[in-house]
């Protein structure tokens, strides 16, 4: 067992971790992160997409050892008060059938809007091109995107 | 699914802690740095280490620098690093087209291209770039170190040049003295995450000189040798590309798999044979479709 600390949605936190412990397990089953997913666990699906330091990776295929002095942000922190512009367009747009994919999908896009707050259509599909949505609803999780922009103007 | 295999973990802060551990494992140390492959086959068991050496840890691997024409690319850098560099944009464009097209964004934040060669599947996307620019591998070792020409590295699938108690410090690419326009062509089922049923990378060189390999459509990714010397020191023609076209199933030898049939692999290959290189040729000079547009 090795000590590991990290900041989990702007919060120092620390576990134990054995070196073969996947990062997804730790989050969800030690840390309570329900928000992540497991499906496919080799990486394909992104329904375990977490943000390291900013950045969208798979939680699957990460030990959990290595996510040791990192900042990792998950569903659960992107609202403290209130939703994201992008959780409330999820909503408006239904962009949810099973809402398995959500999360993933939302992590996700929640980086390319960070990248770049004003996507084509071309780009949002491409950014959320690694997140598999099982009930194939992909075209209101799309408009969802393609819509904050527009909802954040609207708000001004 | 849980990885049931125990292993050491190590994350070194010098290179030479590297070189330590990998002897002091005698092949049963494995490299870590993005993961997404070796994490994945630990996982199925195909990889037992008995350590699992975290490579994150060492500032020097993580260098992307543009000096004197040379493009180094240190084992840390990932897709996502070379995606976002201006210099490789603009100055190795068929490289950026094809880490454009490699698994998604989740995984090209944490695949680095030093990875992907060590992995040597047959197809993987960053092949056709390495042969055609005919970049070098730096591999580090006990004794020091050594240059691996990439058209000396993919063995066999799965299998490198690389030795046991080696590994990549990093990857060099040079820029052609010439003015040149390339393109990289992935088919894929579909626009998501996939592998390649044909890869086909293509360097056109002012003076009608050709250089193209291909990845997927054989037991490693090589050049096709044939069709450049079919073409070189010859202006591009619809009737040159279409005698090149015939040349195409004698340089490749695809299989059928659960992606496609080796006809159909042959079939599309030629397709994008024509349309690469059409691509590549118009580039030289700035013009025909923006790189990273989608050409099949």
């Amino acid at each position: 067992m090795k000590k590991i600390s990290f900041i989990l949605n702007g919060e120092k936190r620390s576990t134990y971790v054995e070196p073969n412990n996947l990062l997804v397990d730790v989050l969800r089953e030690k840390l309570g992160m329900h928000s992540i997913k497991y499906a496919c666990g080799r990486g394909d699906c992104g329904a375990c997409t977490v943000l390291l330091n900013g950045k969208g990776v798979r939680s699957c295929i990460i030990l959990a050892i290595e996510a040791d002095g990192q900042e990792i942000l998950t569903v659960e922190g992107l609202s403290k008060d209130k939703l994201t512009s992008l959780q409330e367009s999820f909503i408006d747009h239904g962009s949810f059938q099973c809402g398995f994919c959500a999360p993933g999908m939302i992590m996700s896009a929640t980086e390319l809007l960070e990248k770049n707050p004003n996507p084509t259509e071309e780009e949002v599909k491409e950014g959320l091109s690694g997140n598999l949505c099982r009930c194939t609803g992909y075209t209101p999780i799309i408009k969802a995107v393609l819509d904050v922009e527009k909802r954040d103007v609207d708000k001004k | 699914m849980a990885i049931v295999q125990e292993f050491e973990y190590f994350k070194p802060e010098r290179i030479e802690d590297i070189i330590k551990l990998l002897s002091e494992y005698k092949g049963k140390a494995r490299l870590l740095a993005g993961g997404t492959d070796l994490v994945v086959r630990i996982k199925d068991e195909l990889e037992s280490p008995a350590a699992v050496i975290d490579i994150k840890g060492i500032e020097e691997l993580k260098k992307l620098e543009f000096r004197e024409g040379k493009l180094h690319i240190g084992a840390l850098v990932t897709f996502t690093d070379l995606i976002d560099s201006d210099i490789v944009k603009e100055q190795f464009p068929l490289l950026w087209e094809s880490s454009k097209t490699v698994a998604s964004v989740g995984v090209r934040n944490r695949a680095t291209l030093a990875g992907n060669i060590c992995s040597g599947v047959p197809s993987l996307d960053s092949g056709p770039a390495l042969l055609i620019y005919e970049a070098d591998i730096i591999v580090r070792g006990a004794e020091g170190e050594r240059v691996i020409p990439a058209l000396n590295w993919f063995l066999g699938p799965r299998r490198t040049a690389l030795k046991e108690e080696e590994f990549v410090r990093e990857i060099v690419f040079s820029l052609p003295a010439k003015k040149h326009g390339g393109s990289y062509i992935k088919l894929g089922r579909y626009k998501g995450e996939d592998l390649a049923q044909v890869g086909l990378g293509i360097l056109a060189l002012e003076g009608n000189e050709y250089r193209l390999a291909f990845c997927a459509v054989g037991p490693v990714p090589s050049r096709a040798k044939k069709i450049e010397a079919f073409l070189n020191g010859k202006p591009l023609t619809d009737s040159l590309i279409e005698e090149a076209k015939k040349l195409v199933s004698e340089e490749i030898s695809p299989i059928t798999d659960v992606r496609a049939t080796k006809e159909y692999r042959v079939h599309v290959a030629k397709i994008m044979l024509e349309r690469g290189i059409k691509a590549a040729v118009e580039r030289i000079n700035g013009n025909g479709p923006a790189y990273g547009e989608r050409l099949i």
